[in-house]
C-alpha cells in the first residue's frame, strides 16, 4: 500500500484516539474516560497507532495490530459499564472509528503481502480473513452494547456465546437427535444408495438413459416440502428426518456419481478391454478409483443439505428434541439468544461435517490434479 | 539412389482417382522405383519357417458418419511373421491405428478374415496374446508405479510372488528401477511411456502393439526412447506392430515398413529393411537409410498423402 | 432404422412408467390395511376387487395414486377462481413472487459482490473464505430468525420471504460468478495486456463473456434455492398463503392428497423455473455462436 496514505490513515486514527480522550464517552460521564486503566491503554493504542504512521511499511502491521488490540479492549471493558453500554459517547466512538480504520490498514497491508515461502503463505491465507472476521464480530458485539439494541433483535456476540454455554445439555440432546439420528443415517442410506444405483446405470446403458434426466429432474425440486408425508409414513421421531435427508442426498450422489462413472477416458476404457478384463474388474480397478473426485463432489454438497433437510423436516413437526424444533419454537417465544446458539451449534456441525469430507476427500483423491497446483 | 536422374515419378503421375486396379499399379511403380534405387531390396516375401503372427485378408473397415461413408481400411491384406519390428506409417486417415486396433480386437472389421497367433482376434485379446501401448502412458493417477505394473497381473490372476518378480524384471528391463513406489505424475513423460510400455510387456504377451508411443515427446527423448526400445526387442525377442508417422523412426526401428495412404485407407508398399539387430542411431545418416527413407517417401507421394 | 427420438426417449418414457406402474403397486400395498380396517369397521363384507379400488380411491390414503394427484390437481387449478384461496394458482402465485423477487435482489448482489471480490485483493482474501464457509452452513435454519425479527420490526408478508430467499440464493451466485470472472485463461488475459486494455475493457470485452456459463449454472442453483426458502420461509409462523402454508396445513389436518398437489405445484414451479433460465442461456449461448 501507498506508504503516504498508509501513514495518513494510522495518523487519522492516532487523531481519533486523541479526540476520544477529551471528548465524553457516555451520557453522564466527564470527558475523561472513566477508569485510569482505560485511559492508559487507549493512550497507549493512540502511541502505537503513532508509531506505526511513523514506520509506514510493512512492519507497521505489528504496530497497528499491537493498537487495535490495546483499544479493542478498551472499548470492551468500557462497556461493562452500565453508564455508557446502551448509550455510549462520541468518545467511545471515536475510539471504535481508530480501531476499524487501524484494523482496515492492516488487513490492506497483509493482503497486499505475497511471501514467498509456503508456509508463511500459508499463515497469511488464515490470518488475513480471521483477522477480517474478528473485526466484523468486533463491530457486531460493540455495535449492539454501544447502542442498546434489544437482545430480541439481535443479541451481542458475548451473550450468545454464554447462552451456547449455558445450554449445552440441551445442545447436546439436540445434536444428537438431528446430527446423530436424523443426518448421519440419512446421508449413509442416500449416498449409498445413490451410488448403487449410479453403479447399475453404468452397467446397463438403457438404465443409465432414463435415470438421469429423472435424477436431473428431482435433484432441482424442492425436496424438503416431502417431510410431512415422511412424518405421515414414519412418524414424528428421528426416522422420517432420516428419510427426508436420504431422499435429498440421494439424488445428486446418483447424478454425479453417474457422471464420474462415465468420466473414465476412451484410452483407459480400450486398456482394461486388451486385458480382456470382465465388468466387475473394470469396476474396481478403473471406473470407481475415476469417479472418486466426482463422489466426493456430491458428497461434500450432500453435507451441507443433509443438515438443511433435516432441520427443515423439523420445522414440520418433531417430538420435543431437534435443533429445527428448537429453532421454530425458541423463535416463536421471541427467545432469540437461544435461537442463535442452535444457529451457532448448526453452523458448527456444519462445517465440521464439510471438514471431514473434505479431509476424507484429500486422502482418497490425493491424486487429483487440482491438489497439485 | 543418384541425384542426377529425375524422379521418375516426373514422368508418370498416379491419377487422381481411385480405380480398382490402382493398388497394383501404385504397387508397380514403386517398385521400379525402388529396383532402380537399390538392386539388393526387394520386395517383401514372406519366409516360411517362422509361423505367422498375424494373418489378415481382404480387411475393410467402413463406417457412416454425418459427411457420408468413410473407408477407413480397403482390402488391407498383410501377414506378419513372428519376431519382426513392423511399422505402420502414413498420415492422418489412412487407417494405421484402426489396423492396429482391429489386430487388437478393439474395432470389428467390416468385412475381411483376420488371424492373431492362429485364432480370431477376439479370442487372442481373451487370451492376453498382446499388450498395447497407446499415444499417451495411460497410467492410472491413483496407483504407485509398482501397482500400475501389477494393475494387468491382478486382472489376470498372477500370484502375488510372480507379480512383485515382474515388476522387478521389466523395471529393470526400462531402466526404471528404483521408481516403484512414485506416482506417475512424479516421473517425465518420456519415463512415463517407459512404464507403459514395462506394463504392456509384463504379462509376457506375443505381440506388442504400439501406437504412435513417442508422438507427444521431444526430439532427442525419443530417440533416445527408440534406442532403448530397440535394445528391449533384441532381449525379449517379441513380435512388435508398431504405428508412427515418422519416416526416420519407422525406418530405424524396423524389419518391415508398411506404408499406407488415406482416402481410402489401404497399404501402398511393404519395405523390407535388412539393417543388423545392433543398430545404433548413427545408422541414419547412411545412404541405405536414406534410400529406405526415400521409398517411403515416394509411396506416401503416391498415395497423395502430400496432397491437401 | 430406429427413428432418434426412439433412441433419445424410450429410456426415458420406459423408466416413468416403470415408476408409476411402482407407485401404483405401492399404493395398493400401503393403504390395504386401512381400507381393510375401514371396511371392518362397518362390518360389510368386501371383496378383492373392492379392497384394491378402495385403496386406489381412500379420502385419506397413506399413499395416493397417481390419478387421485392428478385429479386433486386439475381440481385445484380449475376448479376455484385463480385468487381464491383454496386454488392452487393463487398459492404457487404467492410464492412465485417472493422467489422472483427474492432471486433477482440475490443475484444482482452476488453479482456485485463477484465483481468487488474479482478486483480488489483485499476483498478476496479477507472476504471468499467467508462466503465458502457459508456454504457449510445451513443457512436456511435462519429462516424463522429472519421471519421472527422482521416481524418484530414490522415486515410481514413478501418482504422478508424474499429477504430469506435474496440471502440464500446470493452466495451460490457469488462463488459461481468468482469462478467465472476468474475462468479466462491467463493466455487471453495476456493478449488483452499486450492492447493497453483498461480495468474496464477487460471486464466488458473478456471476463464478462466468459463468466456466462458459470452465471446460467449458479443461476439455476440460485432459483432452486431461492424457491425452497420462499417455501420454507412460510413455514415458521404459519403464513396462510404459499405453497409451504398448503404443506402445513395438508400436513396439520392430515389431508394428504393436498400435500401431494401442493408438491406437485412446487415441482411444477421449479421446473418452470429452471426450463425459463435454461432457454435464455440457449439465446445467449446461441447470440455467442454456440450450435
Amino acid at each position: 500500500m501507498d506508504p503516504r496514505k498508509l501513514r495518513l490513515g494510522f495518523l487519522f486514527a492516532a487523531g481519533a484516539i486523541v479526540l476520544a480522550l477529551l471528548l465524553p464517552s457516555g451520557p453522564r460521564s466527564p470527558s475523561l474516560l472513566p477508569s485510569p486503566a482505560i485511559w492508559q491503554t487507549t493512550a497507549c493504542a493512540g502511541l502505537l497507532f503513532l508509531c506505526a504512521a511513523w514506520m509506514a511499511n510493512a512492519r507497521a502491521t505489528a504496530f497497528g495490530l499491537a493498537g487495535i488490540t490495546l483499544a479493542g479492549g478498551a472499548t470492551l471493558a468500557m462497556l461493562r459499564d452500565p453508564a455508557i453500554a446502551g448509550s455510549a459517547g462520541t468518545g467511545f466512538w471515536m475510539i471504535v472509528i481508530a480501531m476499524c480504520l487501524a484494523a482496515a490498514l492492516c488487513v490492506v497491508n497483509l493482503a497486499a503481502m505475497r511471501p514467498l515461502r509456503t508456509d508463511r503463505q500459508n499463515i497469511l491465507n488464515i490470518l488475513v480473513p480471521l483477522l477480517f472476521g474478528a473485526v466484523v464480530f468486533y463491530l457486531w458485539e460493540v455495535g449492539v452494547r454501544g447502542f442498546g439494541v434489544p437482545p430480541v433483535l439481535l443479541p451481542s456476540p458475548s451473550a450468545a456465546a454464554a447462552k451456547f454455554a449455558s445450554s449445552l445439555p440441551t445442545l447436546c440432546t439436540d445434536f444428537v437427535q438431528t446430527f446423530v439420528r436424523g443426518v448421519l443415517i440419512g446421508y449413509a442410506i442416500g449416498c449409498g444408495a445413490g451410488l448403487l444405483v449410479a453403479i447399475l446405470a453404468h452397467r446397463y446403458a438403457f438404465l443409465g438413459r432414463g435415470l438421469l434426466p429423472l435424477g436431473n429432474f428431482f435433484s432441482a425440486l424442492p425436496l424438503v416440502g416431502i417431510a410431512p408425508i415422511m412424518v405421515m409414513w414414519f412418524g414424528f421421531d428421528w426416522p422420517s428426518k432420516a428419510a427426508v435427508v436420504a431422499l435429498v442426498t440421494f439424488f445428486p450422489m446418483l447424478v454425479n456419481a453417474l457422471a464420474g462413472l462415465s468420466a473414465s477416458g476412451h484410452i483407459e476404457r480400450d486398456l482394461m478391454r486388451s486385458y480382456a478384463a470382465n465388468h466387475s474388474q473394470s469396476l474396481s480397478k478403473l471406473y470407481l478409483p475415476a469417479a472418486m473426485p466426482f463422489i466426493f463432489n456430491a458428497l461434500k454438497i450432500n453435507a451441507t443439505l443433509a443438515l438443511i433437510g433435516a432441520i427443515v423436516a423439523e420445522f414440520f413437526g418433531t417430538p420435543t428434541q431437534g435443533i429445527g424444533f428448537r429453532i421454530s419454537t425458541e423463535a416463536g417465544r421471541m427467545a432469540i439468544d437461544m435461537v442463535w446458539a442452535e444457529i451457532a451449534l448448526a453452523a458448527l456441525a456444519g462445517m465440521g461435517f464439510y471438514g471431514l469430507v473434505a479431509l476424507a476427500e484429500r486422502a482418497t483423491t490425493f491424486w487429483h490434479p487440482s491438489y497439485r497446483t | 539412389m543418384a541425384s542426377s536422374e529425375p524422379s521418375p515419378l516426373a514422368l508418370k503421375e498416379p491419377e487422381a482417382e481411385r480405380r480398382p486396379g490402382d493398388n497394383e499399379a501404385i504397387a508397380s511403380l514403386v517398385n521400379s522405383v525402388a529396383d532402380t534405387a537399390a538392386p539388393d531390396m526387394i520386395a517383401s516375401e514372406p519366409p516360411s519357417s517362422k509361423r505367422l503372427v498375424v494373418d489378415a485378408q481382404n480387411i475393410s473397415l467402413t463406417f457412416d458418419t454425418a459427411d457420408g461413408r468413410v473407408d477407413a481400411l480397403s482390402n488391407v491384406s498383410l501377414q506378419i511373421v513372428e519376431g519382426e519390428f513392423v511399422s505402420f506409417i502414413g498420415p492422418s486417415g489412412c487407417g494405421k491405428t484402426t489396423m492396429l486396433r482391429v489386430i487388437a480386437d478393439l474395432q470389428r472389421p467390416s468385412a475381411g478374415a483376420l488371424l492373431v497367433n492362429g485364432m480370431s482376434a477376439e479370442n487372442a485379446r481373451l487370451a492376453r496374446s498382446y499388450g498395447y501401448v497407446f499415444q499417451a502412458p495411460a497410467l492410472f493417477p491413483w496407483r504407485t508405479i509398482e501397482k500400475n505394473l501389477t494393475l494387468p497381473l491382478e486382472i489376470m490372476g498372477f500370484s502375488e510372488i510372480d507379480q512383485q518378480q515382474r515388476v522387478e524384471r521389466y523395471l529393470s528391463l526400462v531402466n526404471l528401477t528404483g521408481f516403484e513406489r512414485k506416482f506417475p505424475w512424479q516421473l517425465s513423460g518420456g519415463m512415463q511411456q517407459r512404464v507403459s510400455i514395462a506394463r504392456a510387456l509384463s504379462f509376457d504377451p506375443a505381440l506388442l502393439l504400439m501406437d504412435e508411443p513417442f508422438g507427444a515427446l521431444d526430439e532427442i527423448v525419443r530417440d533416445h526412447l527408440n534406442e532403448q526400445l530397440l535394445q528391449l526387442w533384441k532381449s525379449t525377442e517379441k513380435t512388435v506392430l508398431f504405428v508412427t508417422h515418422s519416416i526416420p523412426e519407422a525406418v530405424f526401428l524396423s524389419t518391415k515398413i508398411v506404408v499406407m495412404s488415406p482416402r481410402p485407407g489401404r497399404i501402398i508398399d511393404i519395405i523390407d529393411c535388412d539393417f543388423p539387430r545392433d543398430r545404433s542411431l548413427e545408422i541414419r545418416e547412411t545412404p541405405e537409410f536414406l534410400r529406405i527413407a526415400q521409398r517411403v517417401r515416394v509411396g506416401l507421394r503416391a498415395g497423395h498423402s502430400y496432397d491437401e | 432404422m430406429r427413428h432418434p427420438w426412439v433412441e433419445r426417449y424410450a429410456p426415458l418414457a420406459t423408466t416413468v412408467l416403470v415408476l408409476i406402474a411402482i407407485w401404483y403397486i405401492a399404493a395398493i400395498a400401503m393403504n390395504l390395511s386401512l381400507v381393510r380396517d375401514a371396511f371392518e369397521r362397518e362390518e360389510t363384507a368386501y371383496t378383492l376387487t373392492d379392497l384394491i379400488s378402495g385403496t386406489l380411491s381412500a379420502e385419506r390414503p397413506l399413499l395416493p395414486a397417481p390419478h387421485q394427484v392428478a385429479a386433486a390437481v386439475y381440481d385445484s387449478v380449475f376448479g376455484y377462481p385463480p385468487f381464491a384461496p383454496r386454488s392452487l394458482v393463487y398459492h404457487s402465485l404467492v410464492t412465485l413472487t417472493a422467489t422472483l423477487l427474492g432471486f433477482v435482489l440475490g443475484a444482482l448482489l452476488g453479482i456485485v459482490l463477484a465483481l468487488m471480490i474479482v478486483h480488489s485483493r483485499v476483498l478476496e482474501r479477507s472476504l471468499m473464505p467467508w462466503i465458502i464457509c457459508s456454504q457449510m452452513v445451513p443457512i436456511l435454519a435462519l429462516a424463522p430468525i429472519f421471519i421472527v425479527v422482521l416481524g418484530a420490526l414490522g415486515l410481514h408478508g413478501l418482504l422478508p420471504k424474499s429477504i430469506i430467499s435474496a440471502y440464500l440464493c446470493f452466495f451460490p451466485i457469488a462463488i459461481g460468478m468468482v469462478k467465472g470472472f476468474t475462468s479466462p485463461e491467463p493466455q487471453q488475459i495476456e493478449l488483452m495486456r499486450t492492447w493497453s486494455a483498461t480495468s474496464r475493457q477487460m471486464l466488458w470485452k473478456l471476463r464478462w463473456p466468459s463468466a456466462v456459463p458459470y452465471l446460467f449454472a449458479s443461476l439455476k442453483v440460485a432459483i432452486t434455492i431461492s424457491l425452497i426458502g420462499a417455501i420454507v420461509a412460510e413455514l415458521p409462523t404459519g403464513a396462510e398463503a404459499g405453497i409451504g402454508a398448503r404443506l402445513l396445513a395438508g400436513s396439520y389436518y392430515g389431508q394428504t392428497i393436498q400435500i401431494w398437489a401442493a408438491l406437485v405445484a412446487s415441482a411444477v414451479l421449479a421446473s418452470g423455473l429452471i426450463g425459463i433460465v435454461g432457454l435464455v442461456e440457449r439465446g445467449v449461448a446461441r447470440r455467442m455462436g454456440a450450435h
